[in-house]
Formats: structure tokens, C-alpha cells, sequence
């Protein structure tokens, strides 16, 4: 079954002369409970794709469906509530001044939901942290504690899509992994779908089902997690950013062609 | 190791404290290593005193922090008794330092060219002609197409890539015989930091100077140095060569690769690190 359904997506920023074309007619689908990567540099449209999908973005032009309904630029609060979003900065996402538990409070109390003390104590417990870290606030916690936070809030609402931007990229390599593992656990237990980019190609094939690759507002290739791991990809500009993931490689043919 | 080579800088037993309302606070503790003429790298989390050890060579260390050593050398100047006036003559000219953003260590009020002839007019005495044509000679150096264009530029006015290239001309201008590094590429994209590195590589190799590379990302720093060093918790737990990693030793290392994504070896689950408290002891 198709989760999303995204075709000729275009988002301009800016009017007139300075209109800047963002995202050039991109299309994809994304099936229920799949994990779908977007990769690419920065600059390249990939964060402004999630942001049109999570209804952040109100300039976009061309068709989104999600879970079967069409979705406007303007949308409802259910609507709203059926994809939540993890930033890539867990220093900035959480309000300074708020405890955690306010933190977590905010989103229910938008939408309305009963209950609210059971569920924060519940999010809490799924994202691993403790109970008394309600009476926190963010400056106590570390970088990986307020990344569950943030996951956390996002997932408080039982949205049925997460769409992570960078979710890892600031934090240490052993957080990280304790991120992708709550990541993948919590992506089990409530058959979510994900939309995950980053620009790290170890963590888009560590995680996702299916692969996008990003330049210049359009994608340039789809593959597959297991055709990416074989090195079966096609478009020289994935080869690079495989590449890249690696680690260094001296070639310096590659360094001239592509200096600008 | 740096063993027939000859060894730039040599520090034993440094330690860093910064003494605070409750009590000091050790940010380095009883670090020792060497540094020849190669590529070695600094690798640990935020916070395990890696980059402060960086800056405590350069004495770039913030006012009230306290730097101990039993010996600090720096080829003939011991830095633990050089003055302020020798450290001056020493930073820029002998020992640079490349910082993470380019966008934060230019000065945004002048222009890049500039910037560059005031680092070589400071530490040569030579005309204001002259330094602009090593300027310009520099900037091509670093793989800048239009170098006469980018004098001209004020730092918000170039891209990233572009800006750290900058950095790394204006540092290696004044011919230093180490350079620190300090997370030269994290603020770059992936297809540019490759450039950027295949710069300092070449520049490295070709004035054969020494290069103290500090970095979070353990894949870059096993591909690109000869030698690690692996910091957790204010010390130094092992130093290995690049190439031999795989084999390293101490658990802390061993959790850090395994809690890696690897596009070699896929897993289902990525291994968490359990820390131990007994790696604080010894």
C-alpha cells in the first residue's frame, strides 16, 4: 500500500528575479512502513522535499497524497498529525526554557488528546529514557538524551510517517548508533514509514529499504539497499558520494576535473 | 611510528586544567606523543579533550587554563618556557592551525586576499607587491580557478569548499613545518571535502611538514593519516597505525568501529558502546 505519493513536487523560493527554483520536479512513492532515503549534498533540495512533505513548506506546486488523501499546502490538524519530523540539531529543536515534560505536552495539547500524562510516561519508556527526566530542561541532558527527546515528541502523536532530517549527523559515532538502534526499533514495533536524509551514505544504507539520490533539485537515480551495498549504482555522482563515505581517497585526477 | 624521521614536535605528560569556582577541572590529562614529519590524526567524542589539546600547542588556550608538561618541544623551542612575544613569531609561521568553519576564523570585514598578504607582510618582511603575487600563487596552489577574482572576495561572498581552501592557503603561505588541523572538513559536504583533503595531502606530502589532523570521523582519519591516536575521557588510550585499526587493542576503540554503519560489512543492529570505568583508571 502507498503511504506517500508525491508527483512533479517544484518549490520556489523567492519572487520575481529572485526566484530560486528549490526543487524541480520530483516524483516518488513510498510504500507503508518502508524506510526511504533521501541523499545528497547540502543545497540540493533534500531537506526542502521533507519540509513540503511534513506541510512546513507552503510554496510547493504539484500533487502530494498521503495515506490516501490529498494534501494542500494548507492542511488540517489530523492531517498535521499523521507525519511528525526529527530536526538535525538537538540544541535547537527544544525550547530552552521549557521542562521536557512541557516539552512533550505542547504537541497533545494542540491536538487535543486525552490521557496526556500516560502518554508522555509511555514515549518516555519507548525512547528510553528515564521518568524523572520530565523535570528537565534541555541544557541537563546531552546531545544523544535531547535527540530522544526530540523523537520522543515526534512520536507522542502515534504518527503513522517520521521524516528525520539528519537525525544523527551531530552527534558522536557512539551515540549515533544508539539513535539508529532506537530508530530501528521504534520503526518495527509501530510499523511507521520513514523518510531519513542525510548526506552520510554508512547511515542511509544502514537504515532504508530504498534509496534516492539528490542533485540540483532532481534526482538523478533510485536504487536499492542491496544494490548499493554491492556497488551496483549507476550515476557517477552516487559513485562519489559512496566514495566519500569511505573515507579519503587519494585521486587526484578526480580532485582537478572537479574543482569550481 | 616517527622513528628515524625527525621528530617536530615532542610532548610528554601534558595536561590541561581550568580551575573553576568548584575546583579544577582537568581537560587534558598526562598526554604523551610524538609528531614527525607525517600525517598523524586525533581521533575522540566531544568532549574527550582533543581539540584542546590542539590549541594547548599553540598556547592558544584560553585565559586561566593551566598547561603542565614535562617537556613541550618544538623542534629547537621548548613551548613550555617560550614567551608570549616568541609564541607570536611561532603561530602562523612555523606552527598553523586550520579551524572546523571558515566561516567563523576569516575576519568578514576584509577581504580574503587581504587577509593573506597581512599573514605573509607579518611574518616576511617583504613588499606588498611581492606578497600579492604569492597570494595569487597560493590561491592557485589550492586549486582556485580565478585566483585574481577571489583576492577581491569578502569571506561571505565564497562557498565552504571554497572558504576552508582559503584557510589552508593562508596557513601554509608562511612554508609552517607542522600544521594542526582541527576538524578541517566537518562543516563540508562529502564530494567537497574530498577536494579540500586531496589539497592538504598534496601540499603535506610535497613540503614534507608534519600534520596533526583532529577528527571525529574514524573512517576519514583511517584513510587519510598514518597514524591515530585514540583519545576517551581527557587521555590518550591508544595509538595505532592507520592501517592496522582493524586490529586495535583497547575496547573503547574497538566499540567506536563497531558502532559504525559500514557499507562493507552491513548489520542489523549497530553494537552500542558500553562504557567501562575502569578505562578512566589507567
Amino acid at each position: 500500500m502507498t503511504m506517500i505519493k508525491v508527483e512533479n513536487l517544484a518549490v520556489t523560493y523567492g519572487h520575481g528575479q529572485n526566484a530560486l527554483k528549490v526543487v524541480r520536479d520530483v516524483s516518488f512513492e513510498v510504500a507503508k512502513g518502508e524506510t526511504f532515503g533521501l541523499v545528497g549534498e547540502s543545497g540540493c533540495g533534500k531537506s526542502t522535499v521533507l519540509g513540503a512533505l511534513a506541510g512546513r513548506n507552503k510554496t510547493w506546486s504539484g500533487s502530494v497524497v498521503i495515506d490516501g488523501e490529498t494534501a494542500n499546502p494548507k492542511r488540517t490538524k489530523s492531517q498535521l498529525a499523521k507525519q511528525q519530523m526529527v530536526f538535525q540539531d538537538p540544541f535547537g529543536s527544544i525550547h530552552p526554557r521549557h521542562t521536557i515534560g512541557r516539552t512533550l505536552l505542547e504537541p497533545l495539547e494542540i491536538h487535543g488528546l486525552d490521557r496526556r500524562q500516560e502518554r508522555i510516561e509511555e514515549v518516555l519508556c519507548d525512547v528510553g529514557l528515564p521518568q524523572n527526566f520530565r523535570y528537565r530542561f534541555p541544557h541537563q541532558l546531552s546531545g544523544g538524551q535531547r535527540q530522544r527527546v526530540a523523537i520522543a515528541r515526534a512520536l507522542i502523536l502515534k504518527p503513522q510517517i517520521l521524516l528525520l532530517d539528519e537525525p544523527t549527523s551531530a552527534l558522536d559515532v557512539s551515540i549515533q548508533a544508539e539513535i539508529l538502534n532506537l530508530l530501528k526499533d521504534a520503526h518495527e514495533r509501530e510499523h511507521l514509514t520513514y523518510v531519513l536524509v542525510s548526506h552520510d551514505m554508512a547511515v542511509i544504507a544502514h537504515l532504508c529499504d530504498r534509496i534516492m539520490v539528490m542533485q540540483n533539485g532532481l534526482f538523478v537515480e533510485v536504487t536499492t539497499r542491496s544494490n548499493l551495498l554491492q556497488g551496483g549504482v549507476v550515476h557517477p555522482y552516487t559513485k562519489t558520494l559512496l566514495d566519500g563515505s569511505r573515507g579519503y581517497v587519494a585521486t587526484k585526477l578526480q580532485r582537478e576535473l572537479t574543482i569550481g | 611510528m616517527p622513528d628515524n624521521q625527525k621528530i617536530i614536535l615532542s610532548i610528554d605528560n601534558m595536561s590541561v586544567r581550568f580551575p573553576t569556582l568548584s575546583g579544577s577541572v582537568t581537560a587534558v590529562r598526562n598526554v604523551s606523543f610524538k609528531v614527525g614529519r607525517e600525517k598523524v590524526g586525533i581521533i575522540g567524542e566531544s568532549g574527550s579533550g582533543k581539540s584542546t589539546t590542539g590549541r594547548a600547542i599553540m598556547q592558544l588556550q584560553p585565559p586561566g587554563a593551566i598547561v603542565t608538561a614535562d617537556r613541550m618541544q618544538f623542534e629547537d623551542v621548548d613551548l613550555l618556557a617560550a614567551s608570549e612575544q616568541q609564541m607570536r613569531n611561532i603561530r602562523g609561521s612555523r606552527i598553523s592551525m586550520i579551524l572546523q568553519d571558515p566561516k567563523y576564523s576569516l575576519n568578514p570585514v576584509m577581504t580574503v586576499g587581504e587577509q593573506i598578504v597581512e599573514t605573509v607582510i607579518l611574518h616576511e618582511r617583504v613588499s606588498r607587491r611581492e606578497a600579492r603575487a604569492r597570494t595569487l600563487a597560493m590561491l592557485e596552489r589550492v586549486n582556485i580557478r580565478n585566483p585574481e577574482r577571489v583576492y577581491t572576495l569578502y569571506p561571505h561572498e565564497v562557498s565552504g569548499g571554497m572558504g576552508q581552501r582559503i584557510m589552508i592557503s593562508m596557513m601554509l603561505i608562511s612554508s609552517p613545518s607542522l600544521i594542526i588541523a582541527d576538524e578541517p572538513t566537518s562543516a563540508l559536504d562529502v564530494t567537497v571535502r574530498q577536494q579540500v583533503l586531496g589539497i592538504l595531502d598534496d601540499l603535506v606530502t610535497e613540503r614534507n611538514i608534519g600534520l596533526i589532523f583532529i577528527s571525529h570521523d574514524l573512517n576519514l582519519v583511517r584513510s587519510f593519516c598514518d597514524r591515530v591516536i585514540i583519545m576517551y575521557a581527557r587521555r590518550i588510550v591508544e595509538t595505532i597505525d592507520a592501517e592496522k585499526l582493524e586490529h586495535a587493542t583497547h575496547p573503547y576503540t574497538r566499540g567506536l568501529l563497531n558502532a559504525l554503519p559500514s557499507l562493507e560489512h552491513p548489520r542489523d543492529r549497530l553494537e552500542v558502546l558500553k562504557r567501562d570505568p575502569l578505562w578512566l583508571e589507567n
